[in-house]
């Protein structure tokens, strides 16, 4: 397959082989299950469920509201302990509204939606009804709900479904393992979302450095005439959505435009399982496949976990730390969050949990800039590092803005690469941050300031009310010399 | 020499009636900047910046009288929009202690004397007579008049809590003495 | 708990400013050392009294501004100014050279503008310059290459006189290949025929030839700098675009007046062109950082060093060039942004292709 060039990107130590040769394996159900109402973009769901209730595995706890969201099951049968608030898989720590399970350990189903039959044969309605339902949301991070994503058929001309099996993060490595040992699955997903997206293609981009997975899938795509394997070079940020496309089709995405836009609509290989088990057996999104590793931990391995379980736990079934780790962190060590406690439970979009050495994480205290330019070079967006920093340390964020600060993907290159260990993207999430507060205060202002309006209006338009009201009582008093009394009432009530 | 002085005091009295036409002729009738200021305060009429509406502290603003950071409700937004029309370095460091705020109506305490419905400049405050009332805290944006007008201290002004959807990374902490470019 | 200060990522490449500085500082090591051996024990002298001060002064400057001075001086910076500016002296000039260059390139072109990074003019370059504007006779006492140990070399003793103190033997001096020709065509003695006066090319190119103290050998420079770009410390980009240019203005002028122009190889194997093209043109500081920029920074160093040498009253351009190039490094800089991902050059989003059908 034609590949095309992608700019910059850079070659960290990937790191993956303390997990890649190993098979996954499934952690037993521990001791409470914490499943946050939102674990993905948009509006958290609506609890079905209060302290006491007793719940089936498969069961439905929580119901998406608004245009962006999604449902929560039930990861096992027990009984709801609380729904409270629990600290998130978040760098800030923050407490999040959250369903806390007790396992009942019978791990019995719940009444699951019919699978159904032929997909093939169902409408695009039907097959994204049934992604909804089920609570999918993207899982290589993101966790946008799937079935919205789905669903862009009806807005734009598609033409592919890209499956992005790229995983360009170091250490990780669930993908390759789900891809390697369900390629079946994965492809039959795939081929239910092409589906239902409308789509006649199916593009699956796997990097250079997971040959096995690359020739398993290939047998498992064979009878397929509409699938191809790509095989991308090993060059982060390679899984990153718009870089994956470009360098498939050689297409750049507009920006503030989506992949959509191009008629190419992308989805994690994971996502693509999760779809293959909704639709053929009912089986709502419950459990995920999670890379436990890092040179702090004892036994590093790809773990098929419950959602909801907490990371303490997760440690724990992986052999506990080695040593103390310099720092953990929720996904990749590039793009990933630091977590601040290991209470946070495991999410729908937990790709990987890490606890890593100093050695592994390898930062220096920062020192002068020496305008080496290498962060522009790698910049795979094409931005000017260097100077957007600078803007930014002066908080000058408007010029930054212009620069084109909002347009960073946060991939991180960039302070990997800095010889001055300069915290360069640390600088653009704060920026992007503050200018979203900006945008949003100033939304504030405006709605403020509409409301002020329409209640001066309002006022003045009842005081003419009570002025034409008066006036038209006058004659009135004129005529009838008892009125007085009634004039004075009504300034009073003025 | 005569020539010189003549010359020169020819060129100055042409020169200086030119000037003083243009001025006189080019003049500006009134400074637009109080208007434009004006449309960037919140205009909600709070008075918490102790002048009696939003129109009278932009001209403040205009004259130089009052600090950029004058305006509570407004937020660093607003202080940064003023700083920035106005061209001078805005002074955030007393802001950020206090924070944006909003009211919250304590239960109990409320008897439902609609007060301070009348007195919410955008209709943030939902109740009725004798009944408790609550503020629509997307829409509230502190003023403060309805704490100042409660009868029964029902309301307390609280800070605006961070959330999962609002938090975002604070500024990297670099040593002083290491100047990043 | 774990507190949490810093956002991601947690990995960072095994890279730092004092890496850098010394991998500079050892690809330059080859060329200096042939030339230690040429100039013999003045040379050796005259280098460790240059790099010293440049410490020195630097760690003074440190103190006087309460920046922490031990790991400042670590990043290798001083020692890699010292080493270049060494690198741009005659071989033989004395001590206090050294010393001035050092005051003016440290704590004039660096610290006066706030330490590392943030100088807008090469240090070692306003050295060498202010040494040469101010002292032309001993910036322009070439010697031939008297090597170590051998018969008419300068002993230890010799060497403390001609450093320290300041007895440069008449016999010794000879004029640099640049000087020469210039100095020629002045009395009205075309470049055909003095051309025959100057080493020829190849010895020019290992480095047997008189000019300053690191500069002779471009063979030896170009190891040098082909190693760093094989480090990726340096690109391709100022040093091929510094050249080609230098080698272009050569080749043309020459080719339409022989008699009044030297030859573009001739320009490319003399003087500081190869150290200049890739140890002074490319320091990170003061040259722009797109690669974009990089190439029409180079572009502009090689014209003016070659209009300097062709027409200016200085025989070598090369100091000259890079200062006048590092002034325009921030305009160069802000019209040479690369394109956003997405965006047209004017920061547009780009628009949508038509699907073909």
């Amino acid at each position: 397959m034609k590949l095309f060039p992608v700019r910059g990107g850079i070659h960290p130590d990937y790191r993956k082989e303390q997990t890649s040769e190993k098979a996954i394996v499934a952690m037993p159900l521990p001791a409470a299950l914490y499943i946050p109402l939102q674990q993905h973009i948009g509006a958290p769901a609506e609890a079905l469920v209060q302290a006491g209730d007793v719940v089936k595995k498969g069961q439905k706890i929580g119901r998406n509201q608004g245009a962006v969201s999604a449902t929560q099951h039930a990861p096992t049968s027990g009984r709801i302990a609380s729904v409270t608030e629990v600290p998130a898989p978040h760098p800030s720590g923050l407490p999040t509204l959250t369903i806390v399970i007790e396992p009942d350990g019978k791990d019995e189903w719940a009444e699951l939606p019919a699978p159904i039959a032929d997909p093939f044969a169902a409408d695009m309605q039907t097959i994204n009804a049934r992604v909804a339902e089920s609570g999918i949301v993207g899982m290589g991070g993101a966790a946008f709900p799937s079935a919205i994503k789905l669903n862009l058929g009806t807005q734009k001309k598609l033409h592919t479904l890209l499956l992005n099996g790229a995983e360009c993060e170091p250490f990780l490595t669930c993908d390759d393992r789900v891809m390697r040992e369900h390629a079946d699955e994965v492809i039959d997903g795939a081929r239910i979302m092409a589906h239902a997206l409308g789509v006649p293609n199916i593009v699956i981009g796997i990097e250079d450095n997971k040959p096995q997975a690359a020739d398993i899938m290939r047998k498992a795509a064979s009878a397929f005439a509409n699938i191809q394997i790509a095989v991308v070079p090993v060059q982060y940020p390679m899984g990153s959505e718009k870089h994956l496309v470009q360098a498939i089709t050689g297409k750049e995405t507009p920006a503030r435009m989506l992949t959509a836009d191009l008629g190419i609509v992308v989805h994690n290989v994971a996502t693509a399982r999760a779809v293959h088990h909704a639709v053929r057996f009912g089986r709502p999104l419950i459990a995920r496949v999670v890379t436990v590793s890092g040179g702090a931990l004892r036994e590093p391995r790809n773990v098929e976990v419950a959602i909801g379980t907490k990371i303490s736990d997760l440690v724990e079934f992986c052999g506990g730390f080695a040593q103390r780790p310099e720092r953990v962190v929720n996904g990749g060590p590039m793009m990933g969050q630091p977590l601040p406690s290991l209470d946070a439970p495991v999410v729908k979009g937990t790709s990987g949990i890490l606890a890593l050495t100093a050695e592994e994480i390898s930062d220096r205290p920062t020192s002068a800039c020496i305008r080496c330019g290498t962060c522009v070079t790698i910049c795979p967006c094409g931005l000017s590092p260097v100077e957007m920093s600078s803007f930014i340390r002066k908080d000058n964020l408007e010029v930054a803005a212009k620069l084109g600060v909002m347009d960073c993907i946060s991939c991180g290159s960039c302070s990997w690469v800095c010889p001055s260990h300069i915290p360069l993207v640390h600088y653009f999430n704060y920026a992007k941050g503050m200018l979203n507060a900006q945008t949003r205060d100033q939304r504030k202002n405006e709605r403020i300031k509409t409301l002020v309006e329409a209640r001066t209006i309002r006022i003045e338009k009842a005081a003419e009310a009570k002025k034409a009201a008066l006036a038209a009582k006058k004659p009135a008093a004129a005529a009838a010399p008892a009125a007085p009394a009634t004039t004075t009432e009504e300034k009073a009530n003025a | 020499m005569l020539m010189a002085i003549g010359s020169l005091t020819a060129m100055g009295v042409t020169l200086g009636t030119i000037l003083g036409a243009a001025a006189r002729y080019l003049h500006v009738e009134e400074n637009p900047l109080e208007e434009e200021l004006k449309a960037m305060l919140p205009g909600s009429q709070c008075g918490q910046c102790g002048y009696v509406g939003c129109g009278q502290a932009a001209a403040a603003l205009a004259k130089g009288e009052a600090p950029v950071t004058l305006c509570p409700p407004g937020g660093k937004a607003v202080i940064e929009a003023l700083a920035k029309k106005l061209g001078v370095s805005a002074d955030l460091s007393e802001h950020e202690e206090k924070g944006p705020e909003h009211a919250y109506v304590i239960e109990g305490l409320c008897i439902g004397c609609t007060r301070c419905i009348r007195e919410c400049t955008t209709d943030s405050i939902l109740g009725a007579n004798k009944l408790m009332h609550t503020i629509i805290v997307e829409s509230c944006h502190g003023c403060g008049k309805c704490v100042e007008v409660c009868p029964t201290e029902a309301i307390v002004m609280k800070p605006i809590e961070v959330t999962l959807n609002t938090w975002h990374w604070p500024k990297p902490e670099v040593a002083h003495h290491v100047t990043v470019h | 708990m774990i507190p949490v200060t810093t956002s991601g990522p947690f990995t960072h490449k095994a890279n730092s400013v004092q890496n850098v500085m010394a991998t500079v500082l050892l690809a330059l090591l080859p060329a200096t050392a042939l030339n230690m051996y040429l100039f013999g024990w003045p040379a050796i002298f005259l280098f460790a009294v240059t790099i010293g001060s440049c410490v020195a002064v630097e760690a003074g400057c440190l103190m006087l501004y309460g920046r922490p001075v031990k790991e400042t001086l670590s990043d290798n910076t001083a020692v890699l100014t010292g080493w270049l500016m060494a690198a741009s002296l005659p071989p033989w000039a004395p001590w206090w050279l050294g010393l001035l260059g050092a005051v003016f390139a440290i704590a004039m072109a660096k610290h006066a503008f706030g330490g590392v990074g943030q100088n807008v003019f090469n240090p070692a370059m306003v050295g060498r310059t202010v040494l040469l504007v101010s002292f032309p006779v001993v910036m322009t006492a070439w010697v031939a290459p008297h090597p170590l140990f051998s018969a008419n070399a300068p002993g230890f003793a010799d060497a403390i006189a001609i450093t320290f103190g300041g007895h440069l033997p008449d016999t010794m001096s000879a004029a640099s290949a640049l000087g020469y020709v210039k100095t020629e065509l002045s009395r009205g003695i075309p470049v055909t025929q003095s051309m025959t006066q100057v080493p020829d090319l190849m010895d020019m190119a290992l480095g047997y030839r008189a000019g300053s103290l690191g500069e002779t050998s471009a063979l030896l420079i170009l190891a040098g700098g082909l190693f760093l770009m094989y480090k990726r410390i340096i690109s391709w980009h100022i040093p091929v675009s510094v050249i080609g240019s230098l080698f272009l203005m050569g080749t043309i002028f020459h080719a339409a007046d022989p008699a009044r122009y030297t030859s573009g190889m001739f320009h490319v194997m003399s003087g500081a062109t190869f150290l200049g093209a890739f140890f002074i043109a490319t320091d990170y500081v003061t040259s722009p950082v797109s690669k974009m920029g990089q190439l029409v920074f180079g572009a502009g160093v090689g014209l003016l060093a070659w209009t300097i040498r062709t027409y200016a009253g200085y025989p070598e351009g090369m100091a000259f060039a890079v200062l006048l190039m590092n002034s325009l490094t921030p305009i160069i800089d802000q019209y040479t942004r690369p394109r956003i991902f997405g965006r047209s050059r004017k920061g547009e989003p780009l628009p949508l292709a038509k699907e073909k059908a």
